[in-house]
């Protein structure tokens, strides 16, 4: 059994019923199953990086210089750009489970899990337009001049 | 839930073999939960402190951390941050493992090599907050 989402989406579009239920499929498709895929996607994602991130800071302990250095690397434009990517991935993951928690726990959850889901992806614009300015700002103003 | 997952024993059916189970997957599911909420302020917080404010990741550096880990405060943020995470992500990825994984070996195997990453970077990342030195020689 999955321990994600997908049972209560499977509900949340049954309940929906309506075209769906008449081509035999409740789920399939529907974007509950997507938001579900990019959750899996977006965790997996993170938590390799986490793996990675917990040994490059693990070199504060070797000494300043090795920290120093790797850290570099984060600023150098092209990890900038995966930065971003990364806080879109936690972001989406975020949010998204705060939407998953809403549909367990929430009585109205399951029903207005479609509506909460185009919720997240604004909140998640909303934050990742200013966000992406800020963690770039630097590296195009310096590639660019200005 | 569909209904049919509800249907009742008939009254007085024969009583099921003592059952061989453990509630490991509900307190996992519990568990995803609890760290979730958790690790949604531990980490936002984290990227937004980190990555936005300020200059970003531009401003970063030994010194940087040093300062922080002079605060009990940011210690422990960055202790819960290390110890949820690694065990929420742990977690979500043995439930993928057991999805996608055919062979009961490839299963065995996926999950020695998760467990035992898990280990080592609880084990790695908990030491370095602890035994944190900011007065290290630079080379």
């Amino acid at each position: 059994m999955s321990t994600t989402a997908s049972p209560a989406d499977r509900a949340g579009a049954a309940r929906r019923a309506g075209s769906s239920r008449r081509s035999g499929t409740f789920y399939k498709g529907d974007p509950g199953m997507w938001s579900w895929v990019a959750h899996r996607i977006t965790g997996v994602l993170t938590f390799f990086f986490l793996f990675a991130h917990v040994l490059d800071t693990a070199l504060v302990r070797v000494s300043p210089n090795a920290y120093d250095a790797v850290i570099e690397t984060y600023k150098s434009p092209l990890v900038n750009l995966m930065e971003v990517g990364l806080v879109g991935a936690v972001l989406y993951h975020a949010l998204n489970g705060i939407r998953v928690m809403l549909v367990d726990f929430w009585e109205k959850g399951a029903r207005l899990q479609r509506p909460m889901l185009w919720v997240i992806l604004g909140i998640w614009l909303l934050v990742m337009v200013p966000g992406t300015y800020f963690m770039l700002e630097r590296t195009v103003t310096e590639m660019f001049g200005g | 839930m569909s209904t049919e997952s509800m249907a009742l024993d008939k009254p007085r059916s024969p009583r099921r073999p003592a059952a061989r189970r453990s509630n490991f997957e509900l307190h996992s599911w519990v568990f995803m939960r609890i760290s979730g909420v958790l690790l949604v302020i531990l980490v936002l917080g984290h990227l937004f402190i980190m990555n936005i404010l300020d200059g970003g990741v531009h401003r970063i550096n030994f010194a940087f951390v040093a300062g922080r880990w002079s605060s009990p405060f940011w210690q422990f943020w960055d202790l819960s941050m290390l110890w949820l995470a690694q065990l929420h992500g742990t977690n979500g990825v043995r439930t993928i493992i057991n999805d996608y994984a055919r062979k009961d070996t490839t299963r065995f195997w996926l999950k020695i090599v998760l467990y035992t990453s898990m280990v080592l970077i609880v084990a790695v990342g908990t030491f370095v907050i602890f035994t944190f030195d900011p007065n290290i020689p630079a080379d």
